[in-house]
C-alpha cells in the first residue's frame, strides 16, 4: 500500500485565494509514495514544496482533493487530525528555532508526551531518538540554547523521531549546514530509515544530496508535479530539469559533456563512484583494479 | 489556524487626502474631532455628516470599508444608544409601558450620539488610518512633537522605537505562525482543556518567540551601531516633509467648518438636547 497518496490536491493561501492575483500554491497534485523508501522532493524556490509537505500531516487542508496516509483519508474526521500528525512526523525548515524546553531531553520528549506516553517509555524514546539523530548522551541534560547550530538541528530532528512516526518528512534538513554537517544529518536519516523501515520524504535544493540518499525523486515546478521517477531516470532527463531552473549533479553534467563529445558513458550517471566505474569500463580497464 | 493578517489598515491610494502632509493630517483630525464634540444642534450634525461624506468620497475608499472599521465598536455604539434611549427623561413621552418610559428627547439624543461616534470613527479612518501609512504617521508625530526636545523629552528615540516596532510586527507575526506550525506538528494542542492547560500550551510558542525577538533586536542594534547610529542629534532625513499650499487650504477649510458648527449651534439650535 502507498504510505502517502494525494489525489487531485489543490490549494491557495488565504491572501492569494480570491481576487485578480489569485495564485495556487498547489495545482491539481496527484502522487503516490511507497512504504519504506527515501523519496526526494525538489523544485525551485516557491514551487510549493513546503506547502505540499504541510498537507501530508494536516497542517494545511486542501481546498480540493484528498490526502491519504496508508489508504486512510486524513480529513475524513477533522477532529482526529492529531493522530496523523504523530503518524507523519514533520521537521520544518530551520527547526532549531522551535526548541523551548529547559533541557534537550525535555524538548525531545515534547512530542511523545503529547501522545500521552509516560515516564519509562518517554525515557526510552528520548534515548533512541537522540542516538538516531547523532546526539551524544551528555548533551541531553544541557539547555538546548547552549548547543551549536548543528546540534540544535539534530535535537529538533530527534524531537520528531521520538514520536516514532511511520512517515518522516524533512523540509530542507541540511539547509545552511557545512558539508560535514550535511553528511552527518542526512546519513543519520538514511540509517534511521533503513533500520526502522520508516518512509522518508526529504525536501532539498541540493541535487548532490538527493542523488546520494534518495531512491526516487519528485520534481515540482510552478505548483505542479513535473515528474516522479527513480533517481537515475530523473537526472538522465537533464534538459527538462534545466527548463524549470534546476540543476543536475556536477558529475551528471560531466557525463552530459562527454556524451556531447561522442563518449557514450550513458545518461544514468549521478554518483562519482558509478561514473569512475563506467569510465574505467570504457577505457577497457578491469573495474576491480 | 491560518489567518490573514494585514498589518494596519492603510489602503493604497493617490487621492488628495492621501497626498496631504501627514503632519497637517494629524492636526486636521484633531481639529475635526473637536468640531464633532462641539456640535450640539441637529443642523450642526447635518453639516458634519455632509462634510464627512465629502471627505470619504474624496479618498476614493469604498464606504463599505469604512463601515467595516466600525464593527469592533458595534457593541459600544449599541450600548450607548440603548442607555440614552431608556434613561433620558424629557417632556414629550412617546411610549410608556410599566417601568419603561421613552421620550422624544431620548430618541433624538440616542441618534445624535450614535451619529457622533460614527463621525469620529469616519474622521480618524479618513484622515489617519486609511490614508496614511503608520510610518508616515510616526515621522509626522516626531516632527510635531520636536519642540518637546527642548524639555529633554526623547522624542526622536520614541519615534525610532515606534518605527522599528512597526517594521517588525509583520516579521514577528510570520515567525509566530511558523512556531505554532512546528509545535502543532509535534502534537501540541492549543484548543482544548481548561484555562491553565491552555496557558501552559502557550509556553512552547512564547519561549522560542521571545528568544528570536531578542536575537533580532541584538542583530539590529549591532547593524545600527556598525553604521554609526548615535541617536537624533544632527540626524538628517531622506524624506523631509514640506507642507504645500493645498495643505494650508485644507487646514483652512476645516477651521471654517469648525466655525460653522459653532455658528449653527448658536443660530439654529434645533433640538439641542445633548448634555
Ligand atoms: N504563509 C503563506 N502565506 C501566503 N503565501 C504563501 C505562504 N507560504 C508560501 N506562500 C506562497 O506559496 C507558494 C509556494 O511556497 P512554498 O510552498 O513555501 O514553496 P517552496 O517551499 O517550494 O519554496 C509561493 O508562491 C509562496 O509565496
Ligand atoms: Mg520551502
Amino acid at each position: 500500500m502507498n504510505a502517502i497518496e494525494m489525489r487531485h490536491v489543490s490549494f491557495a493561501y488565504g491572501s492569494a485565494k480570491n481576487g485578480p492575483t489569485a495564485k495556487k500554491a498547489l495545482d491539481d497534485i496527484s502522487l503516490a509514495v511507497e512504504s519504506g523508501g527515501i523519496t526526494g522532493l525538489i523544485g525551485h524556490t516557491g514551487s510549493g514544496k513546503s506547502t505540499l509537505v504541510q498537507m501530508i500531516n494536516g497542517l494545511l487542508k486542501p481546498d480540493e482533493g484528498e490526502v491519504l496516509l496508508d489508504g486512510v483519508n486524513i480529513w475524513a474526521e477533522p477532529k482526529k487530525i492529531r493522530q496523523f500528525r504523530f503518524k507523519a512526523g514533520l521537521v520544518m525548515q530551520y527547526p532549531e528555532y522551535q526548541l523551548f524546553a529547559e533541557t534537550v531531553a525535555e524538548d525531545i520528549a515534547f512530542g511523545p508526551k503529547n501522545m500521552g506516553l509516560e515516564k519509562d517509555e518517554l525515557d526510552r524514546r528520548v534515548r533512541e531518538a537522540a542516538r538516531f539523530a547523532g546526539l551524544a548522551d551528555d548533551l541531553l541534560q544541557k539547555s538546548p540554547f547552549d548547543l551549536s547550530g548543528g546540534q540544535k538541528r539534530r535535537a529538533a530532528l530527534a524531537g520528531v523521531i521520538a514520536m516514532r512516526p511511520k512517515i518522516l518528512i524533512l523540509d530542507e534538513p541540511a539547509a545552511g549546514l557545512d558539508p560535514a554537517g550535511r553528511r552527518d544529518i542526512l546519513g543519520g536519516i538514511k540509517r534511521f530509515s533503513r533500520e526502522s523501515g520508516t518512509t522518508v520524504l526529504i525536501v532539498s535544493h541540493s541535487m548532490e544530496d538527493m542523488a546520494m540518499y534518495c531512491d526516487d525523486i519528485i520534481v515540482m515546478a510552478h505548483a505542479k508535479i513535473l515528474m516522479h521517477k527513480p533517481t537515475a531516470e530523473v537526472f538522465s532527463d537533464w534538459e527538462q530539469l534545466a527548463s524549470v531552473g534546476l540543476d543536475v549533479p556536477l558529475i551528471t553534467r560531466v557525463a552530459a559533456a562527454l556524451i556531447e563529445n561522442g563518449v557514450d558513458i550513458g545518461r544514468d550517471v549521478y554518483t562519482v563512484d558509478y561514473a569512475v566505474g563506467k569510465v574505467r569500463e570504457l577505457l577497457g580497464e578491469n573495474p576491480e583494479s | 489556524m491560518k489567518s490573514d493578517i494585514t498589518f494596519g489598515q492603510y489602503v493604497e491610494g493617490n487621492s488628495v487626502i492621501h497626498r496631504l502632509d501627514p503632519r497637517v493630517k494629524i492636526v486636521i483630525s484633531l481639529v475635526y474631532i473637536v468640531a464633532i464634540f462641539l456640535a450640539k444642534s441637529v443642523t450642526a450634525f447635518i453639516l458634519l455628516t455632509v462634510s464627512s461624506a465629502v471627505f470619504v468620497v474624496m479618498t476614493g475608499i469604498s464606504p463599505r470599508l469604512i463601515l467595516r472599521s466600525m464593527k469592533p465598536l458595534l457593541f459600544i455604539i449599541i450600548f450607548t444608544a440603548v442607555i440614552n434611549l431608556f434613561f433620558m427623561t424629557g417632556e414629550n413621552p412617546v411610549f410608556e409601558w410599566r417601568f419603561i418610559h421613552i421620550y422624544r428627547e431620548g430618541i433624538i439624543n440616542a441618534c445624535l450620539i450614535v451619529l457622533r461616534i460614527v463621525l469620529l470613527i469616519t474622521a480618524t479612518s479618513v484622515f489617519l488610518t486609511y490614508t496614511t501609512t503608520p510610518l508616515a504617521l510616526t515621522d509626522a508625530l516626531e516632527q510635531l512633537l520636536s519642540p518637546l526636545k527642548k524639555l529633554h523629552v526623547p522624542v526622536h528615540e520614541f519615534s525610532m522605537m515606534m518605527t522599528i516596532a512597526l517594521r517588525f510586527i509583520p516579521t514577528l507575526i510570520d515567525e509566530t505562525q511558523k512556531i505554532i506550525n512546528a509545535q502543532t506538528a509535534r502534537g501540541a494542542d492549543f484548543t482544548s482543556g481548561g484555562l491553565i492547560k491552555r496557558g501552559k500550551a502557550l509556553v512552547p510558542i512564547l519561549i522560542p518567540l521571545f528568544i528570536s525577538a531578542f536575537r533580532r533586536a541584538d542583530e539590529l542594534a549591532t547593524a545600527m551601531e556598525c553604521r554609526c547610529y548615535t541617536g537624533g542629534e544632527g540626524r538628517t532625513r531622506m524624506n523631509t516633509l514640506k507642507s504645500k499650499p493645498k495643505d494650508w487650504v485644507f487646514f483652512f477649510c476645516i477651521l471654517l467648518l469648525t466655525a460653522g458648527i459653532v455658528l449653527l449651534n448658536i443660530f439654529f439650535p434645533l433640538y439641542t438636547v445633548l448634555k
